[in-house]
């Protein structure tokens, strides 16, 4: 038994954070969702303007919530995973804040209408210098704290976190190379097509280091630990590591077929993101075999049901994806309200529901209080999983209509419908897809008023670092 | 040595690890990026591709800042039904000053690649500055500052060409010293209108498929 304690109030900030930043991006996206049903409540105003306010809603999500939460579980985890304190506390708490500025600041720079376009890498120059900065300072305290283990092996969470740090460093410098003009615009190193490839190279990406290869982190350390279940098969979570970090780098073209790239490039794109349907699936049936032996704590641990029923929207929008992937599909899919489906289908049904059951199962566990209200996150559960399936079963119309309406053409060849009456036919869908919103978003604000309740006038308990089984020491 | 006594290796040290997983993630994009960012054929200009006068790229950024990109799409695909729908299908060589590109990933609204000389200027103004008087069940917002605010205000012109032709963008210095001349007395609504104009008219290819 050593006298040091792990370094838990970060961990717990940065939830803070997270929640705060889920309420915000959530509700902007309520709002745009609301803009497609009655277009003018921007009342004229720049800033409320769909095409401002979308990004935000984007970028709110994944890098307010999604990489705050990442952050967060990522600090909680390395440090039990490798049995010592963070290394460099001060850098972390560094990071913790000054990421939480980037968010703050890009957040208002979108609404003023700095914007490079490039979906996930809106933000302009200063800001990805300052995101990559952050992020440099992430990998320090992340890998620092690995190299000072006192456990010999390194645990699986800690590659999936590792390779989020690595790789979404290596997308962003790449995808962001720019020519400064003024502090808020810039231009593209690469132009049109290239400029095309290079972009869904990062987004696609952007997608599975950061939305994917993060979450998974986050389920190989709190899914066995909440389960009190070790991992089903830790050789085969090891094969379909190196595979998902192998294969999911290729599939990006898939995001441009029948555009004006070279056709080898799609047709590459389209393969590969079939093949990454093996590691995706390996990476869910080990998680369902993980918790099959326990299915009866499901009835008593609002928590734990989050994160199995996470598991089953993994599944769903990774099976989902490479189906879109093929060309024939995609005919239908691309450029519909399908794609925001499938999107939703992972953010809202995976990133979303895992991040709530790992809150649910961690906040109480860092400041030593039993959860406010277990019924209140029950009612929670009912809220999340009925917006996300009313919200995906809504794109999905709406994007096979539309898919299948733009391209109809009659006997003798010509266009059936014209773009504006198809456009009229989606109202009905935007509406429920408006109501679905709301009812994820009222469950969101449950959960931080049942975590706040929580976590109210505590800090972070003093949890020790245990001693380490000789068998698994460093020597 | 075996794989899993490899991985054993691997899975205990740190630097490994971190080469690792940088040397396999790297592979997918060295295949895809190198040889696209090498054909001669994606970034060399023909007699498709349009250099953007001032004017013109004025109204490009501004098309950036206000997201249009977000519900329109810039990429014509070879279907039947879009070239019937939208015109001749986009070409690679029609993109090679589009910094960044917007092609776009989503049509709320339609594909606007081939808008260029589609309607009147004063159609498009009235549009921008009400969508519903001309479209009526648009869900397009509308645009009422673009009419209020002066295109030289948009962003430092000059620069921005001055930055283009370091890019290799053949922009002469007339070009560049005329810019903000151009740009003088415009709105940026007129600016913009001037970009939708020019979308897709430097096509020289046949109009059927």
């Amino acid at each position: 038994m050593s006298d040091q304690t792990y370094h838990d109030n970060i961990a717990l900030r940065l939830i803070q954070f997270a929640v705060i930043w889920a309420i915000a991006a959530m509700a902007a996206g309520v709002y745009i969702a609301a803009e497609l049903v009655w277009p003018t409540i921007d009342f004229g105003q720049f800033w409320l303007s769909f095409g401002r306010l979308r990004p935000l809603h984007t970028n709110g999500i994944i890098f307010g919530f999604g990489v705050s939460a990442l952050m967060a579980t990522a600090f909680y985890s390395v440090q039990r995973t490798c049995h010592t304190p963070l290394f460099m506390p001060k850098l972390a708490w560094f990071c913790c804040y000054a990421w939480q500025l980037i968010v703050l600041t890009g957040g208002l720079s979108l609404l003023a209408g700095l914007t490079t376009s490039k979906e996930y890498a809106e933000l302009e120059w200063p800001w990805d210098i300052a995101i990559a900065l952050v992020w440099v300072c992430f990998g320090i305290v992340f890998f620092g704290t690995i190299a000072q283990r006192k456990i010999k092996p390194i645990y699986i969470s800690n590659w999936f976190y590792g390779a989020l740090i690595i790789v979404i460093a290596m997308l962003h410098i790449i995808n962001n190379l720019a020519i400064p003009v003024t502090i808020g615009k810039s231009y593209s190193l690469y132009a049109g097509a290239q400029d095309a490839v290079v972009q869904w190279w990062y987004g696609h990406n952007a997608v599975g280091f950061l939305l994917t290869g993060g979450f998974l982190g986050m389920l190989y350390y709190f899914l066995p630990k909440h389960a009190e279940r070790p991992i089903w098969s830790y050789r085969l979570s090891v094969v379909a590591f190196w595979a998902f970090v192998y294969s999911y780098i290729w599939a990006g073209p898939h995001h441009l077929h029948y555009n004006s790239v070279p056709e080898w490039v799609q047709t590459l794109g389209m393969g590969m993101s079939i093949i990454l349907l093996a590691p995706s699936w390996a990476t869910m049936i080990n998680g369902i075999m993980t918790v099959s032996t326990a299915w009866e704590k499901l009835r008593s641990d609002p928590a734990l049901k989050f994160i199995v029923l996470s598991l089953a929207f993994y599944g769903l929008a990774t099976f989902e994806g490479p189906m879109m992937a093929i060309r024939s599909v995609n005919i239908v899919s691309h450029f519909t309200d399908w794609t925001i489906g499938h999107v939703h289908s992972g953010a809202l049904g995976w990133n979303a529901m895992i991040t709530y059951g790992t809150f649910y199962f961690m906040v109480p566990k860092l400041v030593g209080r039993e959860l406010y209200s277990k019924k209140l996150a029950n009612v929670h559960f009912a809220l999340a999983l009925a917006g996300t399936m009313l919200y995906i079963i809504a794109m999905w119309a709406a994007g096979v209509s539309q898919g299948l309406l733009w391209l109809s053409v009659d006997q003798l060849g010509e266009l059936s419908f014209s773009f504006k009456d198809i456009m009229a036919s989606m109202t009905p869908y935007y509406l429920l897809r408006l109501v679905a919103g709301l009812i994820f978003l009222a469950g969101t604000i449950l959960m931080a008023y049942n975590l706040f309740m929580t976590m109210k006038g505590k800090e972070a308990a003093r949890v020790t670092v245990p001693a380490v089984n000789p068998a698994y020491g460093m020597n | 040595m075996d794989g899993l006594s490899l991985h054993k290796k691997i899975e205990e040290n740190t630097g490994l690890l971190i080469f690792g997983i940088l040397f396999v993630s790297a592979i997918g994009g060295l295949v895809q990026l190198l040889p696209v960012l090498n054909q001669d054929s994606l970034d060399t200009a023909t007699v498709n591709s349009h250099l953007y006068s001032a004017v013109e790229l004025t109204g490009r950024d501004i098309y950036i800042r206000e997201g249009c990109h977000v519900c329109h799409s810039q990429q014509v695909r070879p279907l039947i039904a879009e070239v019937e729908r939208y015109g001749p299908y986009s070409r690679a060589d029609e993109f090679v000053y589009d910094r960044p590109f917007l092609w776009g990933s989503k049509r709320t609204g339609p594909d606007l690649h081939r808008l260029g000389g589609k309607f009147s200027d004063d159609w498009h103004r009235i549009h921008l500055l009400n969508p519903r008087s001309v479209v009526p069940n648009s869900i397009m917002p509308a645009y009422p500052w673009l009419a209020e605010r002066e295109a030289s205000e948009t962003g430092n012109i000059t620069a921005k060409l001055s930055a283009l032709t370091v890019l290799g963008h053949p922009y002469t210095e007339e070009d560049i010293a005329g810019a903000d001349a151009a740009l003088e007395g415009m709105t940026e609504m007129d600016a913009l209108i001037a970009y939708l104009q020019m979308l897709g008219t430097s096509y020289q290819g046949e109009s059927e498929l």
